[in-house]
């Protein structure tokens, strides 16, 4: 199904299932290592056709017995196959789903919340710039492929700049590769090179002057940790783009999915249904501001 | 047909804004030079003379350390300004800066700056309050990489 389409279903939405509170039971049919810590496991429910969703929404997934996670799909709605989530190895869940093997059961649900507002049409002329840092590619990764795909059909030039400790961390090699190939500007930094490395050094913000695209038409789509962000919303203002024309993708501690337990608390905004991804401009640039009293 | 040297000089960020009569000094200071892959526009501990106003391509700021090859600390494009230490005695570069690609720059003579600034304090200013910028932009992003952002929650 298209983006699209998806939208048009209501997959943005968030009352995904009839049972929203029920995993569905998906097996790992696909399992990759990334990093030393980051592994994308792929799943296909074990009845019934995959879900539809959108880029930048994320599924609630539970390793049985263990406890339940909010992860961001990484595929884009119009791939075939099954879902894609990449799992950075940070606490007992975590660990418990990237420990698990081909044929292993994971509970499912979703998907959860807000989109990039990407479409695959070629009819959106702006510029558009995707930063990411570390495993925050990976929820970005469905809206790129929109977003490539939309300049072979006329749509505005993808810039894909991404910042990483060292590069041994970056994830997704091969996808930036292939959509570099397909047109868009892709430039990748390090923070830490190895005496391989001949590429960028430097915060991923330095990317930014250099890279060619135009201001004052230009969206940006931002995640990565929240300081990053912070800081390259007030560069990418500073150049010039409009800080109405900026999306971020927040996190706090999903639970529910659905706005009704509050964990996920930010100001105003339950992050799990008026996020994850939110409009720079307003509410969201405030409370990325807010210090921890 | 070639660019003029007063073309490069002016069309750089760094002189953004400047007085006419300023960027004609500067100009007065300046050629264009081109560098190799590989091959190093300032080396750590020589005199620092000069400072380079990069057009095209990209350098690396590095330290060299015995037994393993040079560890680059960050590098830097078009647009900017590498070389501060002629600003500064003893005027002695702190790192190695090298070339990672083909790099079109303008080289601007410091010890001829330091003299002109002597005779125009203004000048000086003009020239601190630049460089300071691009000072400051560098240490902030020094200092977001110190934090190490992209490490793990329980890393911290």
């Amino acid at each position: 199904m298209s983006t699209d389409a998806a939208r048009a279903a209501g997959a943005v939405t968030a009352s995904p299932t009839v049972r929203p509170m029920t995993p569905t039971a998906h097996r790992v049919v696909a399992k990759r290592r990334e990093t030393n810590d980051v592994v994308t496991l792929c799943l296909e429910p074990v009845d019934g056709p995959r879900m539809d969703f959108l880029p930048g929404q994320f599924n609630m997934l539970s390793a049985l017995g263990v406890g339940e996670v909010a992860i961001s799909l990484s595929g884009a709605p119009s791939e075939s196959g099954p879902l894609r989530h990449s799992v950075r190895d940070v606490g007992a869940v975590s660990r418990a789903l990237c420990q698990r093997e081909l044929g292993d059961l994971v509970g499912v649900r979703g998907p959860f919340g807000t989109d990039w507002r990407v479409t695959s049409r070629g009819d959106d002329e702006r510029d558009t710039v995707v930063v990411a840092g570390g495993i925050g590619l990976a929820p970005l990764r469905g809206a790129v492929g929109e977003l490539v795909a939309a300049r072979a059909e006329g749509g505005g030039r993808v810039f894909v700049l991404v910042g990483a400790r060292d590069p041994s961390q970056i994830v997704l090699g091969e996808d930036l590769a292939a959509w570099a190939r397909d047109g868009a500007t892709v430039l990748v930094s390090v923070d830490r090179p190895s005496s391989q490395w001949h590429g960028h050094v430097g915060l991923v913000t330095t990317l930014l002057a250099d890279a060619g695209f135009d201001p004052v038409n230009t969206r940006a789509l931002l995640c990565g940790p929240e300081i990053m962000m912070r800081f390259t919303a007030r560069a990418l203002v500073d150049l010039g783009v409009d800080a109405e024309q900026i999306l971020v993708s927040l996190e706090r501690n999903m639970q529910c999915g659905l706005g009704w337990c509050g964990h996920c608390q930010l100001g105003s905004l339950l992050l799990c249904r008026d996020g994850p991804v939110v409009p720079y401009a307003g509410i969201v640039d405030g409370l990325m501001n807010e210090r921890e009293r | 047909m070639s660019t003029s040297i007063a073309q490069l000089v002016r069309t750089h960020p760094f002189t953004a804004g400047l007085d006419d009569q300023y960027v004609a000094l500067i100009e007065g200071c300046s050629h264009n030079v081109a560098f190799a892959p590989g091959d190093l526009l300032c080396r750590e501990g020589e005199s620092a003379d000069t400072f380079y106003l990069l057009r095209r391509g990209f350098v690396s700021i590095d330290v060299h350390a015995p037994g393993r090859a040079p560890i680059v600390i960050e590098t830097v494009g078009p647009g900017s300004v590498v070389g501060w230490s002629w600003l500064v005695a003893p005027y002695r570069w702190t790192f190695d800066v090298r070339a990672k690609v083909p790099v079109g720059a303008v080289a601007v003579d410091g010890a001829c700056l330091r003299q002109k600034v002597l005779d125009d304090p203004a000048l000086g200013y003009a020239l601190l309050s630049r460089v300071t910028a691009e000072l400051l932009a560098r240490l902030q992003a020094t200092r977001m990489r110190l934090l190490d952002l992209y490490g793990g929650p329980g890393e911290h």
